[in-house]
């Protein structure tokens, strides 16, 4: 690979340090200072706070309800991501192939992801509320079979499909630029080899889509673990019994609503700690398998 | 350049000077939320119509928990407010921390004369230190009560509402053979079914009479009366006496019981006027929340929220709370409350006045007050002055996660409560150890 040297210049610096700034402020700041609180107990009116090393984690660690949390997140984070990039590439393959109507449906389709998550979830509880959504009408057939409040695998459904249903537009804009900037001659040559639309997907498409559909795991995989707070928050509330106490509600609801900032900083940096270990993960193994023109 | 800023900062210097001179104004952040949100916007507006001196800035947080938090936040950057709306379990921090204004240090300081002693005892020990000093200002106040459908209780032959679980649990089965298919809207609660509970019963929720008496607090509601009551509920869902009614479950209790699906339901009296408003189709009432049979019944005490004057503010700011406190406290705004809400009065003087006009023999108005007669059936007892425990939040939570597991069958009644109890007591554990060496003033 070639590699570029630039010499160190004052403007360049200059140029940069607004920038450098802004994330040395917002980001790097307050995970600091979230690092500093997961080592301690912190008063939440201020007033100072008590070092207590591995304590918090050590807490967090050995708490079983932890764990199942965490084990849900990492099931909400599979499946949003696998439901909404296969989602999402179906639908960008029918855009791109031009079927009838695909001008009103792209831009159609593009909307949720403006929607924002705890408006997801509102709107999602019209479909799921057992008593008056559309899912109601299973019960009129079999009464109190759907039951977001006593079954706990319909509760991780259902946020699973209203999550997936966020994420699909995101990945379906990337997913239709990809397709688009596949040459045509490419395609044409495929074709008059005598390549079927089938063919030409398996053989020609999802190859060359290889770069986006990495970055697009990665992104989703991430997005899912920071994101689905507000879905969960509407829609189950973490219940029924913690079945859906994803592990940054957890944080939302140990932090915020109870003012354990010390808990909560901890459960944070484990967080963090996961989705890297996650990234790196899919770098080191599937970025292997990625080719890029 | 330096004499056009110098120009400009002096003319914001006197613009901010005339400004003061008109009116100091003081900002007020609440909690509550709807209709009852408009009522506080409405106090304010009320509180700068009546006078020229002060003028309140009122904010709604949207709920008062974030009340709570957006306070904690502003208060870091040192933009806190002067007043804050909070609800009990949002408070023991803020007690701990000492970043308040005890409100009677803060009348005796102004020179506004309150007489103390008229607030009834069940709202003044649950808002005021060892030594009877208020913390905060009571102002929205209520306590929990059954609503009841009085066709369906005469349908069944029930003439009058019972005081009793015992009595109740007949209610409801005779409902059932009534033809009634939802007897109790039940949604688990444990504002109700635990701490109200435990209050009536005079058993504790926890050690160190209810948190009053130190940190070193242990919970003890696997031990007491409280165990009994949920394996009965349980046993009432199990027997169709009573239904699950809650958001997640499709509706809510309230819902059930306005729409005529249900017969009984529990809640606040708070929610009295709003049952109103829906104009249900038929007739109902409320009734104090049951005993146990055999059980010599105590005070309920106050829920709902009170105002807390914030310290770091300037003498000013202070003066202009003071006066705004004065305002509600008055029997017009107590008045003003009721009539837009479903609160209760919080001083003797203002209910003995309200019933002297008659103002709870009127519709919407009658039996209203039956709130009072729960509150004030005692005296408060070391166990029945309220509950002052770290963590309250998520110990609520732990309760009903656990409690909730039980009625899906997933655990026993006891087992989960004994799960509560004991990840409650870390949480204890914690708060006690983040304020080491502090109490309770």
């Amino acid at each position: 690979m070639r590699r570029a040297y630039f010499k160190f210049s004052w403007i360049a610096a200059a140029l940069l340090a607004p920038q450098l700034l802004i994330v040395f402020v917002f980001f790097y700041w307050p995970s600091a200072q979230a690092l500093y609180w997961a080592f301690t107990l912190e008063q939440p009116w201020g007033g100072g706070n008590t070092w207590v090393g591995f304590d918090n984690f050590r807490q967090v660690l050995s708490d079983p309800y932890y764990w199942s949390s965490v084990r849900v997140s990492v099931i909400y984070a599979l499946a949003t991501t696998v439901l909404a990039m296969s989602m999402a590439l179906i639908l960008a393959m029918f855009v791109d192939r031009q079927l009838a109507g695909y001008k009103a449906y792209r831009v159609a389709i593009i909307w949720p992801y403006a929607v924002a998550a705890p408006a997801v979830g509102l709107a999602f509880q019209f479909v799921f509320n057992p008593g008056a959504g559309l899912f109601s009408y299973i019960n009129t057939i079999a009464p109190g079979w759907w039951d977001l409040s006593k079954y706990p695998w319909q509760a991780v459904t259902a946020i699973v499909i209203a999550g997936a249903w966020k994420q699909v537009a995101y990945s379906f804009i990337f997913f239709l630029a990809a397709l688009q900037s596949i040459p045509r001659s490419l395609t044409e040559a495929a074709a008059m080899d005598g390549a079927r639309p089938l063919r030409r997907m398996m053989d020609l498409q999802l190859p060359l889509l290889t770069p986006t559909f990495f970055f697009l795991l990665v992104i989703n995989i991430t997005d899912s673990f920071t994101d689905s707070f507000g879905i969960v928050d509407t829609l189950t509330g973490g219940g029924p019994f913690r079945a859906t106490d994803l592990m940054v509600y957890k944080i939302y609801a140990d932090g915020f609503r109870g003012f354990d900032y010390s808990g909560a900083a901890a459960q944070s940096i484990i967080l963090m700690l996961l989705v890297m270990a996650l990234t790196f993960v899919q770098f080191r193994y599937i970025e292997r398998r990625v080719h890029y023109t | 350049m330096t004499f056009k800023l110098s120009i400009t900062a002096f003319a914001l210097m006197a613009a901010a000077t005339a400004a003061h001179a008109e009116k100091t104004k003081f900002e007020y952040w609440y909690g509550l939320t709807g209709d009852l949100g408009a009522v506080v916007a409405e106090t304010c507006s009320r509180f700068n119509a009546s006078q020229a001196d002060y003028e309140a800035v009122c904010v709604g947080q949207d709920g008062y928990d974030k009340a709570v938090q957006n306070t904690i936040a502003a208060f870091r950057a040192g933009k806190h407010p002067s007043l804050l709306q909070s609800f009990d379990a949002g408070t023991a921090d803020l007690m701990l921390s000492g970043e308040f204004y005890p409100v009677t240090k803060l009348m005796a300081d102004i020179g506004v004369t309150v007489d103390w002693a008229d607030y009834f005892p069940g709202i003044a020990n649950y808002y005021s230190s060892k030594s009877g000093e208020f913390f905060s200002m009571p102002w929205n106040s209520s306590t929990p009560v059954y609503y009841f459908n009085k066709d369906h209780f005469a349908k069944a032959g029930i003439t009058e509402a019972p005081i009793t679980w015992e009595g109740l649990e007949q209610a409801l089965v005779a409902l059932k053979d009534s033809g009634q298919a939802c007897g109790l809207a039940y949604a688990p609660s444990s504002w109700i079914d635990l701490e109200q509970f435990s209050m009536v019963h005079n058993v504790p929720v926890a050690s160190n009479n209810n948190g009053y008496d130190g940190l070193d607090t242990e919970l003890l509601f696997n031990t007491t009366l409280h165990v009994k009551h949920m394996e009965n509920m349980q046993r009432w869902l199990a027997d169709g006496v009573a239904m699950m009614r809650t958001q997640a479950a499709g509706k809510t209790a309230r819902d059930s019981f306005v729409e005529g699906e249900c017969s009984v339901f529990f809640s606040s009296i708070a929610d009295h006027n709003t049952v109103h408003t829906l104009t249900p189709t038929f007739a109902w009432d409320v009734q104090i929340i049951p005993t146990y049979e055999g059980v010599e019944r105590t005070n309920s005490v106050v829920g709902g929220a009170s105002l807390w004057v914030l310290s770091g503010k300037t003498e000013a700011e202070y003066k202009g709370a003071a006066a705004y406190l004065a305002f509600l406290a008055t029997k017009e705004e107590q008045q003003f409350l009721l009539e837009n809400s479903g609160y209760i009065p919080v001083t003797k003087s203002t209910y003995d006045a309200l019933l002297a006009e008659g103002f709870y023999a009127k519709e919407p108005y009658i039996n209203r007050d039956i709130a009072m007669k729960s509150l004030t059936w005692t005296e408060p007892t070391d166990l029945t002055r309220g509950i002052r425990l770290g963590g309250m939040i998520q110990i609520r939570a732990e309760w009903l996660a656990e409690v909730e597991a039980a009625f899906a069958g997933q655990k026993t009644m006891k087992e989960a409560l004994d799960t509560a109890v004991s990840r409650g007591n870390e949480q204890l554990a914690r708060f006690a150890k983040t304020y080491a060496g502090k109490s309770f003033p």
